[in-house]
């Protein structure tokens, strides 16, 4: 129930910055429309810890700038490769364990390794990551370890 | 400040235009659909990150920013999936990832020479 309450609070808060109108009326309409949207959700049965997951959001607020960080960093590694005079890639496709224990937390990690340029998640079979690195540097070091430990900690004990 | 600002905007900007132009680069001078996803992934990030940064700062505080830092948001969270799914429809419709190893004039394209 506390869930559906975020996601309606979510879902207005979303709605009146992109509707830019004041006007009863049309907050009427954003408040109605709110509604439907979480009631009818709330009875699919899709508002669980997965979709709403705003038990994360206080870990997820320190993480996100040392991920904006990280994606800075990794931008101007994959820079320096194509604007060398030579395009030296060493590309090569890796597998290892991830240590996240929900489906929630597979995903931002693997979504964070995605978003940083130079290495690309292709599949993901249950802990098994596989991983597109345009030069092996970008996977072995331990900048990518650094990434599981901090998504493990984002997704706090059993998600 | 207000010069400062508008210093600081257009070097946002600039920066951002850098690595969408950067990005661009990439997509011709690697070899593979793989290298080539994360010369895509620098335009979405950085330039586009960069772009928007500049464009909030430009605005200044108001529900403009608010928009333009959702427009940031949502593009972050969407563009690895894209990613994601262009490369799984790469991998398993055969295409081999090209390696430092295998012959570098397959399929008319060069090994990332100038």
């Amino acid at each position: 129930m506390n869930r559906v309450l975020w996601l309606w609070g979510i879902l207005f808060a979303l709605w009146l910055p992109l509707s830019n109108h004041f006007e009863p009326l049309f907050i009427g309409f954003g408040l109605a429309t709110c509604t439907i949207a979480v009631v009818v959700g709330a009875r699919m049965g899709i508002v669980d810890r997965e979709s709403v997951p705003v038990h994360l959001v206080w870990r997820g607020i320190r993480y996100v700038p040392w991920l904006v960080w990280e994606i800075f960093k990794s931008n101007v590694r994959v820079a320096r490769i194509i604007l060398a005079p030579r395009v030296r890639v060493d590309p090569s496709i890796v597998h290892f364990e991830a240590s996240q224990k929900t489906d929630l937390g597979r995903f931002i990690y693997a979504n964070s390794i995605t978003l940083t340029p130079g290495t690309v998640t292709t599949g993901i079979v249950g802990d098994d990551f596989e991983v597109h690195a345009i030069v092996q540097e970008e996977i072995d070091g331990s900048e990518e370890n650094d990434m599981n430990r901090r998504v493990a900690v984002l997704e706090g004990e059993g998600g | 400040m207000d010069q400062v600002l508008s210093v600081l905007t257009w070097a946002l900007l600039l920066s951002g235009a850098f690595f969408l132009v950067t990005g661009a680069l990439g997509m011709v001078r690697l070899p593979d659909v793989f290298t080539r996803m994360h010369a895509a992934g620098m335009a979405d990030t950085m330039g586009a990150g960069l772009i928007l940064a500049g464009l909030c700062l430009y605005s200044g505080a108001n529900l403009v920013t608010v928009r333009l830092v959702l427009i940031l948001a949502f593009l972050w969270f969407t563009s690895p999936i894209a990613t994601h799914a262009l490369a799984k429809a790469a991998l398993s419709g055969g295409t081999e990832p090209y390696t430092l190893g295998a012959g570098t004039d397959g399929e008319g394209e060069g090994g990332g020479a100038p």
